[in-house]
């Protein structure tokens, strides 16, 4: 039983890379399939390059009739603007923060829930997989005033504790079922087995359950972090100081009731999507193994 | 097997007597008590969730118009908040637009998880038939428009999408899909609703097609090479094969898909430029104007109860199911 899942964590961590898995046949993928698959990367992608193309363009080039698709001449004074737009930096520096105590506290939170759920069958487990499952259900737009009003009255409206609190509410269940997944997938007797071999029990789970999970731990993260850094509704309502704005209530700025500041938006977006494409592509190994090692055992 | 394991290696117990070690994570969730590990996620999601949700209840057997607003600040103004007992509950059970919206968000929903699921499947799929460099592509095209800021991706649809300046216009001018030049998307519910589902699908693929091909890469290659051998067609393989081994994965994609897709809001909120007009109202939108716009919290609140309840029973067969899977583990 072990042997088998132990060897079918293996191959998840092995196939992303190998060309065999899941049944490819040749190589090089047959020709319709390669040209199925670039017509799907052009029609996905467009709106993103569209995004990027615009934040290059020069003022005149942006809203034609006949569109300008390549930004030919181009500009970089929507970035340098943007740059220089009010509340860049300090937003930029809110993000950063309420992400970081996001992510870590989130995923040390979820972790240990998850440990529960997966190693122990105790009374009430059933009821917390309902929470988890049913917090999710719960309609946002129907909780915001309520929860504006308790967040006013404990003084944590405009506060960085206040809306990371309230992202690690939302993100929790999510996490909590994702790593429930990794956990179950690692036999409990690797880290006996370990011991046995003559590792102490926090060497133990160090070099063996850690590992293990690691790619779990990973994919999670990058999920919370995504979330966390492009929310904007909770954002909006909580954060109503200019200084205090998070970096998707800074982008929404560009947009006010007279205009859109398109060449400015583009490039603030893409400017803040960097961070994520960049960590994305980094682990994007772990991600891919990661968020379904729970749910498919090998 | 690690019992049997300890046994027949009497040398190495031998070197360790006294009481037999348990591995730490299994101590943790015996000994610490799992209560203990899942307290802090309970403090964190009740310290947040449980006052606002316990307002919604109280809220939704209610009246409570501008007047008990003004009468929350100042107690000598207004009225005090009445309590109605099912009166708002009924009244969406009798108002013909409850009805009416809440077909128009199942149909939504069933298209929207429908052709999301189909779709992410179907690019997973052929991301294990393209070359590599094809495939490290759509990867990471897949990640960008995951990465996009909801904000700004749907600020583009609708700039596309726009009657006077929108590339999708021109361009199925330009490819003889008829004249579209000046074409409102909106003027007909049915062709709007096709622009929100396009926009709500295209978002909801990464994550649908990232997580299938994660676990189409770990179906084991030998049964789909028996069952290549044996004679299967492509089509036999993926049916018989894989898809009974993706079925727990496709069970919570499924799930998640409906809870996401059944409150959709944003999306056709801004799409309908902040303005949704009463035929593109969902009913997490439907709620949300009762409440803010006509300031009916109460009723609104009721709208948002009927829409939990809802969900929850339609999503009781797949809380059991993954109470299932868990407890199979």
């Amino acid at each position: 039983m072990s042997a088998i899942t132990v060897r079918g964590q293996r191959r998840a961590g092995n196939s992303v890379r190998s060309k065999k898995a899941g049944g490819v046949k040749s190589k090089h993928g047959g020709l319709v399939a390669n040209v199925i698959g670039i017509l799907i990367i052009v029609l996905m992608v467009f709106p993103v390059y569209w995004a990027v193309a615009t934040s290059f363009k020069r003022g005149i080039d942006m809203n034609k009739i006949t569109p300008e698709w390549f930004p030919v001449p181009g500009t970089l004074q929507h970035y340098v603007s943007a740059w220089k737009k009010e509340f860049f930096l300090s937003s930029l520096k809110n993000s950063a923060i309420v992400v970081s105590v996001v992510v870590v506290v989130s995923i040390a939170v979820a972790f240990f829930a998850a440990v529960a759920v997966a190693r122990s069958r105790f009374r009430g487990r059933r009821a917390y997989i309902a929470i988890i499952i049913g917090i999710q259900m719960i309609p946002q737009t129907a909780l915001i005033i309520p929860l504006f009003v308790m967040l006013s009255n404990w003084h944590q409206q405009n506060q960085l504790l206040g809306l990371s609190v309230t992202y690690m509410a939302v993100i929790l269940p999510f996490c909590v079922w994702t790593l429930r997944g990794f956990i179950a997938n690692i036999p409990p007797d690797l880290e006996a087995a370990a011991m046995i071999d003559g590792c102490t029990r926090t060497g133990a789970f160090m070099r063996v359950t850690f590992p293990l999970v690691a790619p779990g731990l990973i994919a999670t993260s990058i999920f919370a972090f995504i979330q966390a850094w492009n929310e904007f509704v909770f954002a909006y309502i909580i954060m109503q100081n200019n200084n205090k704005w998070t970096a998707s209530v800074w982008l929404a700025s560009f947009i006010t009731q007279q205009q859109i500041d398109w060449g400015g938006l583009m490039a603030g977006a893409t400017m803040l999507a960097i961070p994520i494409v960049i960590l994305f592509m980094m682990v994007q190994r772990f991600v891919a193994t990661g968020l379904t090692a729970g749910a498919v055992k090998g | 097997m690690a019992a049997a394991g300890t046994e027949t290696l009497p040398s190495t117990s031998q070197r360790r007597p006294g009481r037999r070690r348990q591995p730490l994570v299994t101590r943790l969730a015996k000994h610490g008590g799992p209560y203990l590990l899942i307290l802090p996620s309970l403090v964190v999601i009740g310290v947040i969730m449980a006052w606002p949700l316990y307002k919604l209840f109280v809220l939704a057997f209610q009246k409570f118009g501008l007047p008990q607003i003004l009468n929350m600040s100042h107690p000598k103004a207004g009225k005090a908040p009445e309590w109605v007992g099912f009166h708002n509950f009924s009244e969406a059970f009798h108002d013909p637009q409850f009805w009416d919206t809440l077909q128009r968000t199942v149909i939504f929903t069933a298209v929207n998880v429908g052709a999301t699921l189909v779709i992410g499947t179907a690019i997973a799929v052929l991301m294990m038939r393209v070359a590599k460099p094809i495939r490290l592509i759509m990867t990471a095209v897949l990640i960008f428009v995951w990465a996009m800021p909801q904000l700004v991706a749907l600020t583009i649809w609708n700039w596309l999408f726009d009657q006077e300046f929108g590339v999708v216009n021109y361009v199925l001018t330009k490819l003889h899909f008829g004249h579209f030049l000046h074409h409102s998307w909106y003027a007909e519910p049915w062709q709007g609703f096709m622009v929100v589902t396009f926009v709500v699908v295209w978002g909801a693929i990464p994550f649908i097609a990232i997580t299938m091909h994660a676990a189409l890469t770990q179906v084991p290659e030998e049964l789909v090479e028996a069952a290549r051998v044996d004679g299967a067609s492509p089509l036999q393989v993926f049916r018989n094969v894989m898809l009974p081994i993706l079925r727990p994965i496709l069970v919570i994609l499924t799930s998640l898909s409906i809870i996401w897709d059944f409150q959709v809001f944003t999306q056709v909120y801004i799409l309908r430029d902040n303005r949704p007009e009463p035929w593109y109202y969902l009913v997490s939108i439907f709620s949300f104007v009762t409440s803010f716009k006509a300031h009916d919290y109460g009723y609104g609140s009721a709208l948002s109860i009927i829409t939990l309840l809802i969900m929850a029973f339609v999503s009781i067969f797949y809380i059991r199911q993954l109470i299932k899977i868990s407890e199979d583990q």
